[in-house]
């Protein structure tokens, strides 16, 4: 079928990538490793290296090209691996760092900007892999620089393990320790999906073909845009709105999908319809939240503005791909969106707010800089909290927190690039310390009972 | 038929459409439909064109287009018609 050319709608697309920060935000090839577990890690490297080089050495040349015949951006190219924990599981050495050395190689070697999977899935206990993997993160965070970790802690089926939330808490401390950068590489996650293409938090479940192409699509800025034009009208129209930008912005990520599945010869997986903002002005979360009708985000009004703005654009853009997946709804991580940067800083915008936001939108408190001097069992107390909320509304949920060290509130922490700048928020100084130092399981709740 | 759409905008001056209708005749593509207005004092021209004949491959199309505009202070991009296909028709 050919196109009957409609200027204005030309004109809205260019527009749109021009003007409003359109763009996909990621192509993220997935990559089994199952087939390169050994005996040691030194060996398990080797394998873990030479197959992301040959499996992903074509990815970024390809969505290059893709790039300039449709004239869109594609800002990340990413790839996502099997946990690796499940790849070491023979490997006798305690410390696993040697593997993230490998990734890390490999995803400079190839031309990504990030590569995700030096993960554990411990929702409802460590094997003895998962137990290494999760204590080699600090190091092996500070010595790469592509390298993306996360640990699942929880699930509407399995529980909270709070032992992982505990030991988690006490990781997230080291790594700040470690290295500056190192936490905003590290997510701690309760029901993690196995096809999300963004980062931190990508990896390659064990359910997933050998390779897979998934896309991460954004585009705050169009729908603030689209809304400008939505001034005084009721709430559905606002609504409507969003549906119809958000198909529009999806229609292209399958676009997108389809022809980088195609070039490579890698199945397609899904569309991730989500909302991700970047520090550019014009290209945030908060800023359509101000625009529904919010003084600032982060005002009484902001969960109910965020959970419409969430469901409209799952529902104009599921119509929009032909499969569905990742984590699929609005981002609202604090360094890297202007609006929310803003309104933290101000103090308007709270920890507390921002777990209330969570309940209605994708993952969680992300990309948070908490003061240095944070004990290990609050950070452990948040990732509790955040966990039951995943656990109980039987969602994905997430904990990116960024200890300052040798911060305090009000100060401000730089990240550079898309990963942006945070004022340091406060937390709560009660101790929470024997709730956590507890151990054990939180039981699944009733409604896993689903059979 | 390979089709692609050609955008231009520039600041209104004479013999802008001349100018890029030349540079496409050039390397051997046809024009199939072509738009052009002004908004206030610039100038925005989108043309339907097929690249069957064109010898160059694409990326380098797109860059030689992107230069040449250049020289006469042109924005002139070129993207495959299937964006505007997948974004505005169901």
């Amino acid at each position: 079928m050919s196109y009957l050319m409609n200027s204005s709608e030309i004109l809205q697309t260019i527009r749109m990538i021009d003007q409003q920060h359109l763009d996909v935000r990621t192509v993220t090839m997935g990559i089994s490793l199952l087939d390169c577990a050994a005996d040691t890690t030194a060996r398990c490297a080797e394998k873990v290296y030479d197959k992301i080089c040959r499996m992903a050495e074509r990815l970024v040349p390809e969505c290059k090209m893709i790039e300039q015949e449709y004239g869109i951006p594609i800002v990340n190219k990413r790839v996502s691996v099997t946990p690796v924990s499940l790849v070491t599981a023979s490997c006798a050495e305690e410390d696993f760092s040697p593997i993230a050395l490998a990734m890390d190689r490999a995803a400079d070697a190839v031309g990504i900007n990030f590569i995700g999977g030096f993960s554990a899935l411990a929702q409802k206990g460590f094997t003895e892999s998962d137990r290494k993997l999760v204590l080699s993160i600090p190091e092996a965070l500070a010595a790469t620089k592509l390298v993306c970790s996360s640990v699942n802690v929880g699930s509407t089926r399995a529980g909270i393990n709070m032992d992982a939330v505990l030991l988690c808490g006490k990781i997230i401390r080291e790594t700040a320790e470690k290295s500056d950068m190192g936490c905003a590489k590290l997510v701690i996650f309760c029901n993690a999906v196995e096809d999300n293409p963004f980062m931190a938090g990508a990896f390659h479940g064990v359910g997933e073909p050998e390779c897979v192409i998934n896309v991460g699509v954004s585009g705050p800025g169009v729908v603030a845009e689209a809304l400008k034009s939505c001034r005084g009208e009721r709430i559905d129209v606002v609504a409507e709105t969003i549906k119809r930008t958000a198909f529009k912005i999806t229609r292209m990520g399958q676009l997108v999908a389809q022809e980088a599945s195609r070039r490579l010869g890698v199945p397609f997986g899904v569309v991730d319809l989500s909302l991700a903002p970047t520090p550019a002005i014009g290209d945030s979360v908060a800023e359509i939240l101000e625009l529904i009708g919010l003084e600032r985000c982060g005002t009484h009004g902001t969960t109910a503005a965020l959970a419409l703005l969430n469901d409209a654009v799952k529902k104009g853009g599921v119509m929009a791909s032909s499969h569905v997946g990742g984590l699929s709804g609005a981002f609202i991580p604090v360094s890297e969106d202007a609006g929310m940067i803003r309104a933290a800083g101000e103090g308007v915008l709270t920890l507390d707010k921002l777990e209330a936001m969570t309940c209605v939108c994708s993952v969680g408190l992300d990309m948070i800089a908490v003061p240095g001097d944070t004990t290990a069992e609050t950070l452990s107390a948040i990732i509790a909290d955040e966990a039951a909320i995943g656990m109980i509304n039987n969602k994905t949920t997430a904990v990116r927190l960024i200890p300052a060290i040798g911060k305090k509130v009000g100060d401000r922490v730089d990240f550079g690039g898309l990963l942006g700048s945070a004022p340091v928020m406060p937390v709560h100084g009660e101790s929470a310390a024997e709730f956590v130092s507890r151990g054990g399981r939180i039981p699944a709740p009733l409604h896993s009972l689903r059979n | 038929m390979k089709k692609a759409i050609v955008s231009v905008f520039a600041r209104d001056a004479r013999g802008i459409t001349a100018y890029v209708t030349a540079l496409l005749a050039d390397r051997d593509i046809n024009i199939l439909d072509i738009s052009q207005t002004l908004m206030q004092e610039y100038f925005a021209m989108i043309m339907l064109v097929d690249l069957e004949a064109c010898p160059l491959p694409f990326h380098e199309l797109s860059n030689w287009l992107k230069e040449q505009g250049e020289k006469r202070a042109l924005d002139i991009h070129i993207q495959r018609e299937d964006i505007f296909e997948a974004m505005h028709r169901i």
